[in-house]
């Protein structure tokens, strides 16, 4: 009976609220620096998890992720730069924006399979690049869009504890509610029936169309909505990083999301979070070690890859039931 | 019911169906046999929109469904089982169902309630008409292959089909899983009021339960009938029955 009911008890906590409150302690209890390095890792986890959203849910590997996170970045950042817009309406036009170079993209993508649908999403995100690299007027080409400046933050001076923070910490605070409500929003979305729909997908496309289901159509959706997260990921990006840069859209940001996607384990629903957290660290640390960083971070994951087939929080929760196995026949022996 | 007229499938220059007729009367059990590579599941394809016919036409209600994508058939009342088994291994066995169930009452646009919260009276009741109750919490994949071809039957029940289409529903098992499976279709057949049409290699089964067998043969149609026309027939002894057992295995 205990046994039982305890999973179901772990499954019963809003984790998602949990895990918000305790990154929201950051800016009192760390470094300026812990604040960075929490920001860089609460907007990478969202676009890591809007990537999922294709990749472990409906069983679409995107090379081109980073199309749609670009397209949000340059909007947001073109708003709220050259027009002045609020953020409270730069961030959704990042998100609709994004969502609609998905649904156009998606449109053609969808119609292929496996590795090519693969190849072309990674063509249009080379197209979306070098729009992005060459249209000096508009994205300001090589030059990017410097200076992207803060939302306007002066609700939170109000509020006790939060306005005696830096706008580089208020921003952390406001990245944190967005990623979180988005976090929320996704979990909802992966088990809600149209949730269901993309696993059975992901799962055999085949009989997914012999229970009745438009496959193309259902994968489009799921393009969409993950374009549109990852377009809010790139909105607060490029405020994070106070500019909007022609590398935000190129193909290299589409394998890294890849590998936190992967590393953290697409099978659950917090393998993104942990995976964009491992990377974000594992990248400082090694930086700051030795200049031959990229090698030793690419035989760190290889390592980490063989040990944990289904990514740290697969290998963990197996290891997990082992070990509740274990102690379970020991218990009734 | 369903009707099929000069239906024919090419691969490349290879006639794999080629010119079949056949119509399954309501409420009837209907065969199609024949030896391996007969033609018999691209049959099963054309019918279910899985392949594009080179020639003919499929009707169902007297409705013209030929070339209709899968997706469309399933609405239209026709259910399908596959020959290789067709599941979705790593959702448990109570997820394969209610994702069937919520598909076919047009919830799969639905993101903001909670599945497991779903048609969960009406998938206990399938599972446990199909008699799989017991294993409903079980990852799919990890079921008998015996339960897995129950549970792909039960998969095409939820769409709540008028016509079903098993293609060797009993491939692959024991002769005990053979014959419950087959005691489960009958009454499955008979409850729900469903007009099958099913092939397999069991001639025992086939002889047992079918109302009509059409016999396949390279592409064709070589013969069809009741059961003791078709055992009777001397071109159906020649290239397939021949010493096949046909009684009831004992
Ligand atoms: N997609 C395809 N491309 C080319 N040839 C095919 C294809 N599908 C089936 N065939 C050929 O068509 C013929 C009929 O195949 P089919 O699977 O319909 O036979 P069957 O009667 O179901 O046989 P079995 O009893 O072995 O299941 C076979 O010779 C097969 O090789
Ligand atoms: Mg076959």
């Amino acid at each position: 009976m205990m046994k039982k009911s305890a999973p179901a008890l772990v499954r019963r906590i809003p984790w998602v609220l949990v895990v918000f409150v305790a990154a929201l302690t950051i800016p009192w209890v760390g470094s300026r620096y812990d604040t960075f390095l929490a920001t860089q890792i609460a907007i990478s986890a969202l676009f890591a998890m809007s990537l999922n959203l294709l990749l472990g849910t409906t069983g679409l590997v995107s090379f081109g992720h980073v199309a749609y996170f670009g397209i949000g970045s340059y909007v947001c950042g073109i708003l709220m730069k050259t027009y002045a817009v609020p953020f409270s309406i730069a961030l959704p036009a990042a998100a609709i924006g994004s969502a609609l170079g998905a649904l156009v993209f998606g449109f053609f993508c969808v119609r292929l399979t496996k590795i090519y649908f693969a190849m072309l999403t990674l063509a249009f995100s080379q197209i979306i690049w070098a729009i992005c690299y060459k249209w000096n007027d508009v994205t300001g080409g090589d030059q990017g869009i410097p200076d992207v400046p803060y939302p306007n933050l002066d609700w939170m001076s109000s509020i006790p504890l939060l306005g005696d923070l830096r706008i580089a910490q208020q921003f952390y605070v406001l990245t944190l509610i967005v990623v979180m409500l988005s976090l929320a929003a996704i979990q909802r979305i992966i088990a809600s029936p149209f949730g269901l729909m993309l696993t059975t997908i992901r799962e055999n496309p085949e009989r997914a169309a012999s229970i009745g289901l438009n496959v193309r159509r259902y994968e489009l959706s799921a393009f969409v909505i993950a374009g549109g997260f990852a377009g809010i990921a790139g909105a607060l990006f490029g405020i994070f990083n106070r500019g909007v840069f022609s590398d935000f859209v190129y193909w290299p940001k589409s394998a890294e999301v890849m590998i936190m996607t992967i590393l953290g384990g697409i099978d659950h629903f917090w393998g993104p979070v942990v995976g964009a957290a491992t990377l974000v660290l594992l990248n400082q640390e090694i930086t700051s070690y030795t200049q031959y960083w990229p090698f030793v971070l690419g035989t760190i994951l290889l390592l980490l890859l063989f040990v944990f087939p289904g990514g740290i929080v697969g290998g963990l929760t197996t290891g997990l039931e082992w070990l509740r196995r274990k102690t379970g026949r020991r218990a009734s022996a | 019911m369903l009707e099929v007229h000069g239906l024919s499938k090419s691969f490349g220059g290879f006639r794999a169906v080629s010119d079949v007729d056949l119509a399954v009367a309501e409420g009837e059990i209907a065969a199609v046999i024949g030896p391996n590579g007969a033609g018999k599941s691209t049959l099963f394809s054309l019918i279910t929109g899985h392949l594009q016919p080179t020639a003919g036409r499929v009707l169902v209600n007297g409705r013209d469904v030929t070339g209709v994508a899968p997706y469309k058939i399933c609405g239209m009342g026709l259910g399908r089982s596959f020959q290789h088994t067709n599941i979705f291994p790593k959702l448990t066995v109570l997820e394969n169902v209610r994702a069937a169930l919520l598909a076919h009452r047009g919830q799969g646009p639905n993101f903001w309630s909670r599945a497991n919260q779903l048609c969960h009276g009406e998938a206990e009741a399938l599972l446990a008409s199909i008699g799989l109750a017991p294993q409903a919490r079980a990852t799919a994949g990890t079921l008998s292959y015996g339960n897995q071809k129950q549970l792909e039957l039960g998969i095409a029940l939820a769409s709540d089909p008028k016509i079903l289409l098993l293609d060797e529903p009993t491939a692959g098992m024991s002769a005990s899983e053979t014959h419950e499976t087959i005691a489960l279709i009958e009454r499955i057949a008979r409850e729900r009021r469903l007009t099958l049409l099913f092939t397999e290699h069991d001639m025992a089964v086939v002889f047992s339960i079918a109302h009509r067998i059409a016999v396949m043969h390279q592409g064709r149609v070589i013969a069809h009938g009741d059961p003791a026309a078709v055992r009777a027939d001397a071109q159906v002894r020649r290239v397939y029955l021949g010493d096949a057992p046909m009684g009831p295995r004992s």
